[in-house]
């Protein structure tokens, strides 16, 4: 199997078959220029997916891998076309489509090489996880996506999954009240809110330190001009100053290679921000169906109330054909017939949609709870990999100032 | 670096030190209000021995002076330390004095131990008489008589202790400079007690023969030395590109300790931002408690670091930056010196009468001038080798205190590695290697 970089190895071992079959990554980012949908010139960077099967690189054959370029806005379509599709699934996010987050010398252009690099690597993240996913690693689109460049975007149109995605859309955002929502996904949903507060708390704070932390080693690159010219007016101390002054401009220089190593341990915060949307998606689906059935419900329990009424000559509910009736004088049996043989259907197709709804609420809930638990250990796992590598360089930090402030030393005491 | 401007040229509008103007050995400074108005305090220092006690201000650089000492011919005989701040009230105004403790093998000396308590005045005063008795001669500054900008309570406790171990080094290089060190003046500051030391201070040169030198010195500075010595204009030279770099240091560190705290700043929100998380999760709950410990801790060394250098580094940069302007006074002095040799030198070839007067001023002002050329060129050497020691010091303590932080650091991540391994292992989870 393949080390998929932050993924470790755990991926691979539970391997889906698509990765068994064949190695995924992003190679490389290009810009181009090209007429856009309003025949207007646009510069759009692509990227390049290459697969290459298994077999062959165990062979020893190494053969050029088969390739495609792609650009963001195909990934987001990817993406969207997941959403609609298995609604039940966590789908790993994209990279952010804006630099948000960061320190004053990180570049929020998107055309900065740095930011067009650290989303190459967040895009091979993405595909991935995909390809990793028990469900989505076997989507055929997902498949086509990765090796037919031509087409690609028609095949998926006919899918027709706009349709389902406008509605999906309306639906996460409308505002209803679920009377008996599963409590397990209740208090996800409550996780994913708070994981999405605490981590955008810690990037606004991690970034902040970040410039200030810069700010510290920069200013030490001012010793080093000094002691230079001061050895310059100095006989015995000469030496001692200059070399000093040396690993002074070495200590501030060593903060870019600290801080670009920090960016990565902030992109996997970045990517567990954004599962934690895709995680409410979920459980705001979930709230969907289980609002669908119990208005299905409770349209049902109101059909047979009227059935009951009509049938023992009670009413208990106002309707306004009551009302009506009651004005213009009383139906006549055979109108009273023809009522209860519609609500008779009404309630037979209302028990139907009912059953189905039901079915459809709890096959939704087997689903995803199975994949709410898949992601959970994922996400523990990983976060946890993302905190001890932060301490790994935190430990490489210290070490390196360890050495510079080591030689400083030696250099200072032959002042 | 784009973007990132450090400006710390010496430029004076922008100086973030005011560096009052020297007071010259010409005129001694009457202010009564030297002394700064105190909260009531009892500021002792916490180890009984306070011999012991001041030593702890900066081990490193004393442990090396006495090195030096050790090294020389004479070995060290008269020990000097300032403690014990106190606060005085009376109905005029309010004070601090000091406590100045002397322990000598010295013959000149009555006792072998005293203690007197002295205000700031009373250095101030010492510093006078022995600019006066040898200008050429390079006297170590005193601490600022005014409140440096940044400041937020006007008398606090860290302006006093700031104050306080500067004077102690004040009295210390006084004790270990082979001429101060058996001045009268010196004697009494250490052992006379305050109303001796008044009425002392009483007798010395009126005011107006002071201002008569006074006079005369203005007068010698306003004509200009006409050939000054190659090596004294080298030496000005010195002390001018010395005092732009020295003072750059200052500032240089002044930037770094502003830069540390912002970064402190943010750094705190950092801990309990992890331990706020750790309450939303479960298996992560314990290695987010973890991290937020090891950033709180961090924290804790990051400020132990702030303080090191202010405590150490700044105060001795700040000190050679007012070293300059002493040397600057001195150079004028001597300079002054020798116009004044020139002017009668001039004199006695042009004017025909009261020859022999002249002729005698003339002697006694070739005398002065080389007597202040061999001090000075002597006391330079001394000054310069002190200068070296006192700096590299510094700078090698400042280099320890940064090892020594990151080595913390260290420490505190590799445990929190450490405990996620052991963890792992036992759980039988992904292998880290």
């Amino acid at each position: 199997g393949q080390f998929l970089g932050g993924l470790g190895f755990v991926m691979v071992e539970k391997g889906t078959s698509l990765l068994k079959m064949m190695e995924i990554s992003v190679a490389e980012a290009e810009k181009r220029t090209g007429k856009n949908a309003v025949n207007m010139q646009e510069t759009y960077t692509v990227y390049l997916i290459e697969t290459r099967p298994v077999d062959a690189a165990s062979e020893g054959t190494n053969p050029v891998p088969d390739s495609l370029w792609r650009r963001y806005s195909e990934f987001e379509l990817l993406r969207n076309y997941l959403l609609v599709t298995y609604p039940f699934s966590v789908v790993p996010p994209l990279p952010e489509k804006r630099a948000e987050f960061v320190w004053h010398k990180l570049s929020a252009d998107n055309m900065d090489p740095d930011f067009v690099e650290r989303r190459r690597v967040g895009l091979e993240n993405f595909l991935l996880r995909v390809a990793s996913h028990p469900d989505l690693s076997s989507d055929k689109i997902f498949y086509s996506f990765l090796t037919e460049e031509n087409g690609w975007k028609e095949t998926v149109f006919e899918t027709g999954f706009q349709a389902k995605a406008d509605s999906r859309l309306k639906a996460l955002n409308a505002t209803f009240r679920v009377k008996n929502p599963d409590k397990r996904f209740a208090e996800m949903k409550h996780y994913g809110d708070e994981l999405q507060s605490v981590i955008s708390q810690l990037l606004r704070v991690r970034a902040r330190a970040a410039d200030r932390l810069y700010g510290v080693y920069k200013v030490h690159g001012n010793y080093g001009r000094v002691f230079s010219e001061w050895s310059a007016i100095e006989k015995e101390m000469g030496d001692g100053l200059q070399s000093a002054g040396h690993h002074m401009d070495a200590y501030a220089a060593s903060v870019d290679d600290i801080l670009e190593e920090e960016e990565h341990y902030a992109d996997q915060l970045k990517e567990y921000l954004f599962y934690a949307d895709a995680l409410r998606a979920v459980c705001r689906k979930h709230e969907l169906t289980q609002y669908e059935l119990e208005m299905a419900a409770q349209d049902l329990t109101s059909k047979k109330q009227q059935r009951e009424e009509l049938a023992t000559g009670t009413i208990r509910t106002f309707s306004l054909k009551g009302m009506t009736s009651k004005l213009f004088g009383q139906e006549t049996p055979e109108q009273r017939e023809a009522k209860l043989k519609m609500l008779e259907t009404q309630i037979e197709e209302g028990e139907e949609l009912v059953k189905e709804r039901n079915a459809e609420c709890e096959e939704f809930v087997k689903s995803a709870w199975v994949d709410i638990e898949r992601f959970k250990e994922q996400k523990d796992h990983d976060l946890r990999e993302a905190l001890i590598s932060y301490a790994i360089m935190q430990i490489s930090m210290c070490k390196k100032g360890i050495q510079v402030w080591n030689n400083a030393k030696e250099c200072f005491s032959k002042m | 670096m784009s973007g990132f401007v450090v400006d710390s040229t010496v430029s004076s509008g922008n100086s973030s030190v005011a560096i009052p103007t020297d007071i010259s050995g010409q005129i001694l400074d009457l202010d009564e209000d030297d002394d700064l108005e105190v909260f009531s305090k009892d500021t002792t220092v916490t180890d009984g021995s306070s011999f012991n006690a001041s030593m702890q201000t900066s081990p490193a650089s004393m442990i090396n002076q006495y090195k030096f000492e050790e090294d020389a011919e004479d070995t060290k005989d008269i020990f000097v330390t300032v403690d014990n701040p106190e606060s005085h009230v009376t109905a005029i105004e309010t004070y601090i004095t000091y406590r100045v403790v002397t322990k000598t093998t010295r013959s000149e000396f009555d006792s072998s131990e005293f203690e007197v308590r002295r205000r700031y005045q009373d250095f101030l005063w010492l510093k006078g008489r022995l600019e006066e008795a040898h200008p050429t001669l390079i006297v170590h500054p005193l601490p600022e008589k005014f409140v440096v900008k940044g400041m937020v309570e006007r008398f606090n406790e860290d302006f006093i202790e700031t104050r306080r171990r500067a004077l102690h080094r004040f009295l210390n290089k006084i004790a270990e400079h082979p001429i101060f060190s058996s001045s009268e003046d010196f004697k009494i500051f250490l052992t006379a007690a305050s109303g001796e030391l008044t009425s002392y201070k009483k007798q010395g040169p009126g005011f107006l023969s002071r201002m008569g030198e006074t006079v005369k010195a203005v007068a010698a500075a306003v004509r200009g030395v006409r050939n000054r010595p190659q090596e004294f204009t080298e030496m000005q030279e010195y002390v001018e590109a010395f005092s732009q770099k020295i003072s750059s240091l200052d500032k240089v560190t002044q930037r770094i300790v502003r830069e540390q705290k912002e970064y402190l700043e943010e750094l705190k929100e950092c801990g309990p931002t992890y331990a706020l998380w750790s309450q939303s999760e479960e298996e992560l709950a314990e290695p987010l408690k973890d991290v937020a410990g090891c950033v709180d801790r961090c924290c804790k060394e990051t400020e132990e670091q702030v303080k090191n250098l202010n405590d150490n580094l700044i105060p001795v940069l700040h000190e050679y930056a007012l070293c300059t302007d002493t040397l600057k006074a001195v150079l004028r002095r001597r300079d002054n010196i020798q116009a004044d040799f020139e002017a009668k030198t001039e004199a006695l070839a042009t004017k025909k009468a009261d020859r022999d007067t002249m002729r005698d001023d003339l002697d006694k002002a070739e005398d002065r001038l080389e007597w202040a050329n061999n001090a000075l060129k002597s006391d330079w050497t001394r000054w310069q080798k002190d200068m070296r020691t006192d700096l590299r010091s510094a700078f090698v303590d400042t280099a320890e205190r940064n090892v020594n932080y990151y080595e913390k650091c260290l420490a505190v991540w590799e445990s929190f590695l450490h405990s996620q391994r052991t963890d792992a292992e036992g759980n039988g989870n992904v292998d880290f290697s």
